[in-house]
């Protein structure tokens, strides 16, 4: 008992500040933005932070993890720092990609982070990759995909389900559907709106989940691992979420495409301040915690912004290398 | 003449081809409702409704295919693809299919479909959002490859190709899109494969494609206070590629520079180069040169990102070495 207390203690904590954490960041980004520190487009995650979050809880190291245009959150999740991915959007020396990549290129492969991406779909096919490598070298790790409803409807979902499903390769298919892909409702991009119902079609196990529930996702992702690792198969999780940004810094939160009451009905169901509210309801963290936590991430991503800030440019000189690995 | 920027005078043959062709269609992620994610469709939806404006789910190969098909059976499809590196997903469909289709058939089908978008490097895009590719396309039998360097000609060779029965390509540097320049009314079509010569000149030749043609342009006009005299020539389109008129005004300088920002090997340069030397080799009076971006992904830091790509600076001292030859 005392130690199920402890262990949720620690759970609850490190989910609250990864969700505080990606929060915080991505208002800070989203006012670089505005101040012109960003060169390229910032795709910020505000709303969804329980889905990386949660799924992110479960995974090692060793476990990869392939994630799309809107990343932020799964690197952050991962465990790459407020201070490199700042600096990467900076376009700074210190950047986690040396500013080679910014905001839709974001590398920590150390951590098993293996990249974002500006392309939408291959992190599908690429996490099935590493399953299979997992199966052949019997490591015990798994390949995490996140990806938004929009590429739902690309052949990438398509194959890499059905390959991953006919190999059983421990892989975790995790569809974050925020109901829209830029702008494009998922209802008109599909006659199906249940994307976890998918799965039956490639005879492998799929879950709906709230996906601004962080413990709802932690526990669907958590049975999901633990069959991988077992070498049950993939499972494909749809966790059900909504941004609240527009889908773009830049852009206009609400247009044609849905109205201003839809996003405050969502900011009412805000992932962070829900999971606050359980948190301080069950007791498994004092509030005073959850306060020292939060005044600890905001000084952490001030002091990360100020310091990408300063931080140098990558030296134009080094622009060709990395190409190869080998000289020849 | 009126003012119009590139995207304007894009828009402006899109909807005089529609209103002439029921036929037309345009597809891609935003060009119905919302217009285009450059604008490229904005305010057609209104007046021709959700099946001539189709909103298409992320899809490239899907719908790269699926106008394939639409183009055999009696419909011209305009796949507005963004950004030129979206459409590297249907190259299966591209390459095995749509180019070769006419060719297979022995003459009996046509492909009359349109894809048009940005390419170009300059906003710290990083590599998944920078890509030009056209060398790829020029490459392949069966394709026109149209490259507009001013709103003039985006009107022009975008009317053409909205009226050319093969497979063409409409390229729109992502720099150009907001350029302002005087764009004739009404009718304004520009024949494919015919050069324009920017500017006249007599020391060298520059070749430039798209925005380089600008760079180009304001070069010539710096060293023509140095009584450097450069002549500066806009293909339009690399495939068809004229030819004649480089070899023409090479007859006349003696010398070329073909300023391209893709990348060099097997590209438009070394394509130029190679016509240049094997049909006008005793008019150079100078090996020919070719400036290109660097041959690497495109980088996204600001400061990398100017390294891989050729700037007024790096023109001037290319045109510089080549009249010291
Ligand atoms: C192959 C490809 N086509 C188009 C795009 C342009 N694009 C970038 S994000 C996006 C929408 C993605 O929607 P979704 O997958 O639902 O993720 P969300 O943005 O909602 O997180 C589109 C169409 C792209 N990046 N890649």
């Amino acid at each position: 008992m005392h130690g199920d207390r402890g262990e949720r203690f620690e759970l609850h904590r490190w989910l609250y500040r990864t969700m505080f954490t990606i929060r915080t960041v991505e208002e800070r980004l989203a006012r670089s933005f505005m101040a012109g520190l960003i060169h390229g487009a910032c795709h910020t995650y505000v709303g969804e932070e329980a889905v990386a979050t949660g799924v992110c809880a479960g995974l090692t190291d060793d476990d990869a993890v392939f994630s799309t245009h809107r990343g932020h959150g799964h690197a952050l999740a991962k465990g790459v720092s407020p201070a490199a991915l700042i600096a990467e959007l900076y376009g700074r020396e210190t950047g986690i990609s040396h500013g080679r990549g910014g905001s839709m290129h974001l590398f920590a492969p150390e951590i098993g982070l293996m990249g974002t991406s500006g392309i939408v779909g291959p992190c599908i096919l690429q996490a099935a990759g590493a399953g299979y490598s997992a199966k052949l070298l019997e490591n015990g790790s798994i390949g995490v995909a996140f990806f938004g409803d929009g590429a739902v409807g690309n052949g990438a979902f398509h194959e890499g389900l059905n390959l991953a499903a006919i190999y059983d390769l421990p892989v975790l298919f995790v569809c974050e559907n925020n109901l829209y892909a830029t702008e494009v409702p998922f209802s008109y991009a599909s006659r199906n709106p249940d994307v976890a119902s998918r799965a039956s079609g490639y005879g492998i196990a799929g879950i709906g989940v709230d996906g601004n529930d962080v413990l709802a996702v932690h526990e669907a992702a958590t049975g999901a691992i633990r069959r991988a690792r077992a070498g049950e198969g993939p499972t494909l999780i749809e966790a059900r979420t909504y941004r609240t940004r527009p889908h773009a810094e830049g852009m206009s939160p609400t247009g044609v495409y849905r109205t201003e009451e839809e996003v405050a009905e969502w900011r009412e169901k805000d992932p962070i301040s829900r999971f606050r509210s359980r948190i301080l309801s069950e007791g498994t963290v004092p509030e005073s915690d959850l306060d020292r936590i939060e005044s600890d991430v905001r000084a952490e991503v001030d002091e990360a912004e100020r310091e990408a800030a300063a931080a140098p440019w990558p030296d134009g000189g080094t622009a060709p290398s990395h190409v190869y690995r080998e000289t020849t | 003449m009126t003012e119009r920027t590139f995207t304007e005078a894009a828009r402006e043959a899109l909807s005089d081809a529609m209103d002439a062709d029921p036929t037309i269609f345009v597809v891609g992620e935003g060009a119905g409702e919302r217009g285009g994610n450059f604008e490229t469709t904005a305010g057609l939806y209104e007046k021709h409704g959700p099946v001539r404006l189709c909103d298409t789910p992320i899809c490239e190969r899907g719908f790269i295919g699926m106008c394939t098909g639409a183009a055999m059976t009696g419909t011209r499809p305009v796949v507005d693809f963004m950004f030129t590196d979206f459409i590297l997903d249907g190259l299966g469909e591209l390459i095995n299919q749509t180019s070769k289709m006419q060719y297979m058939s022995n003459g009996r089908l046509k492909m009359p479909m349109v894809l048009r978008g940005c390419i170009g490097i300059g906003h710290s895009a990083a590599t998944h959002h920078s890509g030009s590719y056209y060398p790829l396309f020029v490459h392949i039998p069966g394709f026109r490859v149209a490259l507009p360097s001013n709103p003039a000609d985006a009107k022009g060779l975008f009317a053409t190709a909205l009226r050319s029965e093969d497979p063409v390509f409409f390229m729109e540097h992502r720099h150009l899109l907001n350029l302002k320049g005087p764009v004739p009314e009404g009718e304004h079509r520009v024949p494919f494969g015919q050069a324009a010569v920017a500017r006249e000149g007599t020391d060298a030749t520059v070749v430039a494609l798209t925005v380089m043609v600008h760079h180009a342009l304001q070069i010539a006009e710096e060293l023509s206070g140095e009584g450097v005299s450069l002549e500066i020539i806009d293909p339009r389109t690399v495939a068809p590629l004229d030819t004649e008129t480089i070899l023409e005004s090479v007859r006349k300088t003696g010398r070329l520079l073909i300023v391209d920002e893709t990348f060099m090997p097997c590209g438009i340069g070394a394509e130029i180069s190679a016509h240049v030397t094997e049909h006008g080799f005793d008019e150079l009076d100078a090996p020919i040169m070719r400036l290109n971006g660097a041959h690497v992904p495109t980088p996204y830091s600001p400061s990398l990102e100017q390294a891989v790509v050729p700037d007024r600076a790096s023109i001037e001292q290319a045109v510089r070495e080549l009249l010291a030859e």
